[in-house]
């Protein structure tokens, strides 16, 4: 397959705006396979410090592979390999511990998926596996304040984590992210298996958690990102098209590719 | 209604009630043999048979106190060699092998699984009777181990493997090993499966009685220990039914309800302890 690759169209704002924010990550020339076949090609963006940018594209094109890649999830796939540099905080990321780098960048993935235990050990997991000295109670607490769910649960702590609601359970998924205070936070479609409600209360807690970390979030609805996200980089068959400040890529999108895909005439 | 319509009914009605008589066949013979052990082995059960020795030959009574505890011993023997090697190994195949290892292990248990329990006890015989010139707890507990193996890792490694690798991914992106994924995330949402397999394992055994003929060999008497021959369970329920008296048939009667009474009571403490927890929804 032969895709001809123009430069990525990255606006005279966002070059401003990029330079002046603090980058908490930065992902340069970075090529993906799984086996011999190559799912992202040459992508290089730096993710904003307390900030939420997202990747949009249509199905298979990347998106969730780069996530991945940002906390070497990749790596429990067989036959995955990884070329380029990601850093964080100016340290590579493939010569760090993958476990501690782990610690420092959290996910959340698409269906909620917390383990079979009660919402307090669910959320208590990451800190005893951590051996964190921390009072347990409290980070726990904190946790749930943070995901907005402490006022929800806080009476049935140690009721099983799936007597939650789909919407509970995934900001349960947040809380226990949250409780090992990691620099980064990374959502993978986080809101496609919820409803609207539990949806929109998804978004709002986003917006609130920049506070405390930097957000990564992979999204397949546009509205989404656009409602969330500070940045957004446009994905299309493992090449970042388009990364620009989220307003501006909804409005003047520089590449005839964006504009199609956000007019919904492909994907 | 034409032919063809009615035939086709006919057939219909045919095959389901073939399918039903077929499932109640299925379920009376477990039925049949419970009944006829309780008719027979209650009415010989009784106190003696769980406190006082075996009579000596041509008197009536006496018990089968040294068969129980030498049953007890065995399968604490076979539990401690079949569990963790079946556990282990499980682990292994589920969560580190190559895709070929886990074939070639899987086919080798499958194949242990088949081979026959008296040749296991052959085994057993010129690998720890033999060097150790004695019939003994030891080398009857072995054979029964040996047997316990290919079951406890095949179930045990199919429920590792049902554990959704969403919970894997969730421990790991916490910053979780490997390993301490394993210990504290996936053996956890899996217990409930490995211990059903692992009971399933031990009343397969327990009821087994070909390895022990030439290992355990039996004793009408307390076993002197553990490099000495015991009795067991079923080699008395064996030795006791080929009897010509009538009264070591009904002690052979008593002795098979005593060991379904026992793997009854193994299952049902089991089951109260599987009910605590949280499992893994189904979705």
């Amino acid at each position: 397959m032969s895709v001809n690759i123009p430069p990525i169209a990255t606006s005279a704002t966002a070059k401003e705006t990029s330079a002046a924010l603090a980058m908490r990550m930065s992902i340069s020339k970075v090529n993906f396979f799984y086996g011999s076949k190559q799912t992202l090609f040459d992508i290089s963006m730096g993710i904003a410090t307390n900030k939420v940018t997202s990747l949009i594209g249509p199905s298979g094109c990347g998106k969730s592979t780069l996530l991945r890649t940002l906390n070497r999830m990749h790596e429990t796939v067989r036959g995955a390999r990884l070329e380029g540099e990601i850093l964080l905080d100016g340290q590579n990321i493939l010569r760090q511990d993958v476990t501690a780098h782990r610690r420092r960048v959290g996910m959340v993935f698409q269906r909620p998926n917390p383990f079979p235990k009660s919402i307090f050990d669910n959320v208590a997991y990451g800190l005893r596996i951590n051996g964190s000295k921390l009072p347990i109670s409290e980070a726990v607490e904190k946790s749930l304040r943070h995901a907005a769910l402490w006022d929800e649960v806080k009476d049935h702590l140690h009721k099983s984590a799936y007597e939650l609601s789909g919407g509970q359970q995934q900001r349960l998924c947040i809380a226990r992210a949250l409780a090992v205070e990691p620099e980064v936070l990374l959502l993978d479609e986080p809101c496609s298996a919820l409803d609207p409600i539990s949806t929109a209360k998804i978004e709002e807690l986003l917006v609130q958690l920049t506070d405390l970390c930097t957000i990564v979030i992979v999204t397949h609805n546009m509205q989404q990102a656009a409602r969330v996200s500070d940045f957004t980089a446009f994905l299309l068959l493992g090449q970042l098209i388009e990364f620009s400040p989220t307003p501006q890529l909804f409005t003047t999108p520089g590449d005839p590719r964006t504009e199609a895909y956000i007019t919904g005439r492909f994907g | 209604m034409n032919s063809r319509l009615r035939w086709r009914k006919f057939v219909s009605g045919f095959m389901l009630a073939m399918t039903g008589v077929c499932a109640l066949v299925s379920v009376s013979v477990l039925f049949l043999i419970l009944g006829y052990l309780v008719f027979h082995g209650g009415t010989s059960i009784s106190w003696n048979f769980f406190t006082k020795l075996p009579a000596p030959v041509g008197e009536t009574g006496g018990g089968m106190a040294n068969a129980i505890l030498g049953s007890g011993k065995l399968l604490l023997l076979a539990a401690l060699i079949g569990v963790p090697v079946g556990f282990f190994g499980a682990i292994y195949l589920a969560e580190f092998s190559g895709s070929t290892t886990a074939f070639v292990v899987r086919y080798a248990a499958d194949l242990l699984n088949g081979v026959p329990s008296i040749v296991i006890g052959i085994f057993a015989y010129s690998l720890v009777v033999l060097p150790f010139k004695h019939f003994s707890t030891l080398s009857g507990g072995f054979a029964l181990g040996l047997m316990m193996i290919p079951i406890t890792l095949r179930s045990t490694e199919e429920f590792l493997r049902a554990v959704p690798n969403a919970l894997r991914e969730a421990a790991m992106a916490l910053g979780a090993s490997k390993s301490k994924t394993i210990a504290t995330v996936i053996v956890p949402a899996a217990y409930r499966g490995i211990l059903t397999a692992v009971l399933l394992a031990f009343a397969r055994v327990a009821g087994e009685t070909a390895p022990l003929l030439f290992t355990a060999f039996g004793n009408r008497f307390w076993s002197q220990g553990w490099n000495q021959p015991t009795a067991a369970l079923p080699e008395m329920i064996y030795r006791y039914a080929i009897s010509p008296y009538d009264d070591w048939h009904r002690q052979a009667w008593a002795a098979g309800l005593v060991l379904l009474g026992l793997i009854l009571i193994i299952n049902i403490v089991a089951r109260a302890i599987l009910s605590r927890g949280i499992a893994v929804p189904r979705t």
